[in-house]
């Protein structure tokens, strides 16, 4: 074989790679990308019919219990969005705390599938944080506004 | 006092390491001895010097020397002794203080071991060693000193965050970086190289062994993470598709093509400039995964360190190194004309199909992890791409990959018999489909068992074609099956033990992702739930002191029938410093699954709690997957031919037992 065919077939061979990456990639990002917005962005405009991931803080005295049937209030301090939720809370899931909830908008409520809240006390999910720098309330090395640590 | 001397030391560090960078480099162009072999004395004195300054660190952690700010930030007196130790990497300024310790006892081994090295290719890769360890130490000393004193002297430490303060996880960092840190001396080798303009076989049998040693590490540095967050975490998921997991999936995945590629360019003298492209993306991941986990810019679930300021410094870091390097790949690797003509089917073509695989593989994982930052930045919008992403796309690449690792080790090199192949591979074929069918009979027919069943079809197959091939090669069962197996080189066993790891791991995630079973619920002492099989009865909670912590403690009981199989403890452990609580899981296994339980929060006065529990079938076959897989690289690399530095083999079956090579 000459080493102008080895070269073709190599080519070939890497388009053909290159192809199948290209369109499992695309195939894939179309089903499984998923939206991350804020209780501001929800309440400007309608968002997230599908399914999207909202961050913010719990309420103070938002959480109501019935079994386990949970609604709360999600809050970045500029919006408030209600969510509903079946099922048993993870640990460490506190009025004030920082949580994520994956679900999608049902009748001006989040109706969430899963509810995540992180391991450490102090810790807050970076797509949280971020939300409330952008609306304003907190700054990076101040305290964390008041009602956030009322655990 | 100490401490400063150790700063001190790595300040001296960083003076070696220019010289190793530069006056090696130097001599090698103007064929200068006595320069070149500079590169040798700063490679050991460097490793003196930075060694020295991490013995220091360890040493203000050890004796909790509050004094120090990275002491002060991490510890805790009242800690356990291993966990004051591995505190010391587990901060953002302590890892880099361990990953330049590593590149220099790399750079040293090379100094002492490498007497059999073409002088002017080992300083030439040495002194591109001493490049890397003059950014590293430089990112160091001026923007992330673990030296700092803090005044007035703290009476007490903040503590290491408890779900680091685990066995698994304590080795884990140290291992990463073995394997992160391994793959820049394939790096340097390819710069001194592309610098040369000359690749050939003595190279690749100089950059296997290394590369081996690195992704041996790698794999079972990543299996260690993956067994914490089963076992820590508390849902029982061993693999997240985490951005920090794929921080080191990605490098893994381009250092698997390495290793294979290199084989090629040592026995065909083919694919060299490939090779070499290779190894520079392979240390490419590697930095891109060190600072992926250590700057913070990704959102994930154990990014523990978080400082974008020094996101600039190591911005130009990766520039210069990234940059740099394919920069001189592209002027120099088209002068490199490569050697063997192959036929596609071949081993040789059979290992670029590999490659090819697994480099689109790691692309398509690159961009998953990354997407969510380009669209941050570019659109503003925020995304998350999780696991569903990642199987999708991930998935159906490495079945042609675990098709193709049955049938490749049977092909012969330069022209291969693809009918022939498949037809000694009819059992395994047939081996596999049987597998399937009887899964499935097992499972009940149902349609969600088909992905199940078809994983364990694929290990089937993978372990039976390893096996057939294996046992060819030493005429299984002949006479004199067993000298020929003593006589079998030692890399082919080891990719024999390494590919069957594979296989084992195969069926491990093919049984964990299909049939996982959980229930989670509320539980007051004495109720009892069904879960494959098992009732699980709540018997309350007590509480125990421990070292550093108090824990809740649960007692389980695990009946099958009316036969108790276990009584398991599942905590949650609440620390003192710093104030956090963990769940510790408490597992019955019965060697082919898991039976994971964890303790949730108290729910009420009258004792009952949220209790989790998952059935895990075939999760310890992740396990005994990557340990053999592990294994199989330390097998290959006891290899003489991967001996450092040891001559080439004349007659390759000649070969007498390696008695006098130990």
């Amino acid at each position: 074989m000459t080493r102008k065919r080895r070269r073709l077939y190599f080519v070939l061979l890497g388009l053909l790679g290159l192809g199948a990456g290209a369109a499992l990639v695309l195939t894939a990002f179309q089903d499984n990308i998923v939206f991350f917005y804020s209780p501001k962005d929800i309440a400007e405009k309608p968002v997230c019919e599908q399914r999207c991931r909202i961050g913010g803080l719990v309420a103070g005295g938002s959480l109501v219990k019935e079994g386990q049937n949970i609604s709360f209030d999600l809050t970045d301090a500029a919006a408030t969005v209600s969510v509903k939720y079946v099922g048993i809370l993870p640990d460490l899931f506190r009025e004030g705390q920082g949580v994520v909830a994956e679900g999608r908008m049902n009748n001006g409520a989040f109706i969430a599938s899963n509810v995540l809240a992180k391991h450490d006390e102090n810790y807050m999910p970076p797509e949280v944080a971020k939300a409330l720098k952008d609306s304003g309330h907190w700054k990076e090395g101040e305290a964390p506004p008041a009602g956030m640590n009322n655990n | 006092m100490i401490i400063e001397l150790g700063h001190f030391a790595l300040a001296l560090a960083l003076a070696v390491a220019l010289i190793q960078s530069s006056v090696p480099l130097i001599g090698a162009a103007r064929g200068n001895v006595a320069w070149m072999n500079v590169a040798r004395q700063s490679a050991v004195l460097q490793f003196v010097l930075v060694g020295f300054a991490f013995a220091t660190l360890i040493h203000a952690y050890v004796t909790s020397d509050f004094s120090v700010v990275g002491v002060y930030e991490n510890s805790h007196s009242a800690k356990p002794l291993i966990y004051k130790i591995s505190g010391v990497w587990g901060n953002h300024e302590g890892s880099l203080v361990l990953w330049v310790t590593i590149l220099s006892i790399f750079g040293a081994l090379v100094a002492v071991l490498g007497r059999n090295l073409p002088p002017a290719l080992r300083a030439r890769a040495l002194a591109v060693q001493g490049m890397i360890s003059v950014g590293f130490i430089a990112f160091i000393l001026f923007t992330s000193n673990p030296f700092l004193r803090l005044f007035p002297t703290p009476a007490e430490g903040n503590g290491l965050n408890p779900i680091l303060q685990d066995p698994g996880l304590a080795v884990h960092p140290p291992m990463l970086y073995f394997g992160y840190v391994g793959f820049s001396m394939a790096f340097s080798f390819a710069v001194a190289a592309l610098i040369e303009g000359r690749v050939d076989a003595t190279w690749a049998r100089w950059v296997r062994p290394w590369t081996l040693a690195a992704w041996t590490s790698l794999t079972l540095g990543i299996g260690l993470g993956s067994w914490w967050a089963y076992y820590t975490l508390g849902w029982g998921g061993w693999w997240m598709w985490d951005p920090v997991e794929n921080a080191s999936f990605i490098p893994w995945l381009t250092g698997t093509a390495l290793l294979h590629s290199a084989i090629v360019v040592e026995k065909r003298e083919a694919l060299k400039s490939w090779t070499i492209l290779l190894a520079i993306l392979t240390f490419s991941m590697s930095l891109l995964g060190t600072f992926l986990v250590r700057s913070g810019v990704l959102t994930s679930v154990h990014a523990f360190a978080s400082d974008p300021t020094r996101g600039v410094f190591i911005l130009i870091l990766l520039a210069v190194a990234i940059g740099g390097s394919l920069t001189l790949y592209a002027i120099r690797a088209p002068q490199m004309e490569g050697g063997g003509v192959f036929a596609p089917i071949s081993r040789e073509g059979g290992l670029l199909i590999n490659n090819l695989l697994l480099t689109t593989a790691c692309a398509t994982v690159l961009l998953g992890t990354l997407y969510p930052l380009i669209t941050e930045t570019l659109a503003g919008g925020r995304i998350s791409v999780g696991s569903p992403y990642f199987n999708g796309v991930f998935i159906p690449l490495m079945i042609p990959l675990i098709l193709l690792m049955g049938i490749g080790p049977l092909l012969a090199w330069k022209r291969g018999d693809l009918a022939g192949a498949l037809s000694r591979l009819k059992l395994a074929a047939g081996l596999s489909v049987a597998a399937i069918v009887v899964t499935m009979v097992i499972a009940g027919f149902s349609v969600t068992d088909i992905g199940g069943a078809f994983g364990i079809g694929m290990a089937v197959w993978l372990a039976a074609s390893s096996l057939i091939e294996w046992s060819e090669r030493v005429k299984f069962g002949r006479t004199g099956s067993w000298a020929r197996i003593a006589n079998l080189p030692r890399a082919a066993h080891g990719m024999t033990i390494a590919h069957l790891g594979m296989a084992i791991l195969i069926a491990g995630v093919s049984g964990a992702s299909a049939w996982k079973t959980e229930t989670i619920q509320i539980q007051a002492p004495g109720e009892t739930v069904q879960l494959a099989g098992y009732a699980l009865t709540f018997k309350g909670v007590t509480e125990v002191p421990g070292s550093n912590f108090t824990a809740e403690r649960a007692t389980i009981e695990v009946k099958r029938g009316d036969k108790l199989v276990a009584t398991l403890h599942p905590e949650r452990r609440a620390f003192v410093q710093p104030p956090e609580q963990t769940t510790f899981s408490s597992i019955h296994t019965t060697y082919a699954s898991d039976l994971l339980t964890t303790l949730g929060e108290k729910q009420g006065d009258d004792g009952s709690y949220v209790t989790r529990f998952y059935h895990e079938p075939l999760v310890p076959f992740l396990w005994y997957g990557i340990l053999l897989m592990g294994f199989g690289g330390l097998v290959s690399l006891t290899d003489r031919r991967h001996r450092v530095g040891a001559p080439r083999r004349t007659a390759p079956q000649a070969m007498p037992v390696p008695v006098a090579a130990e």
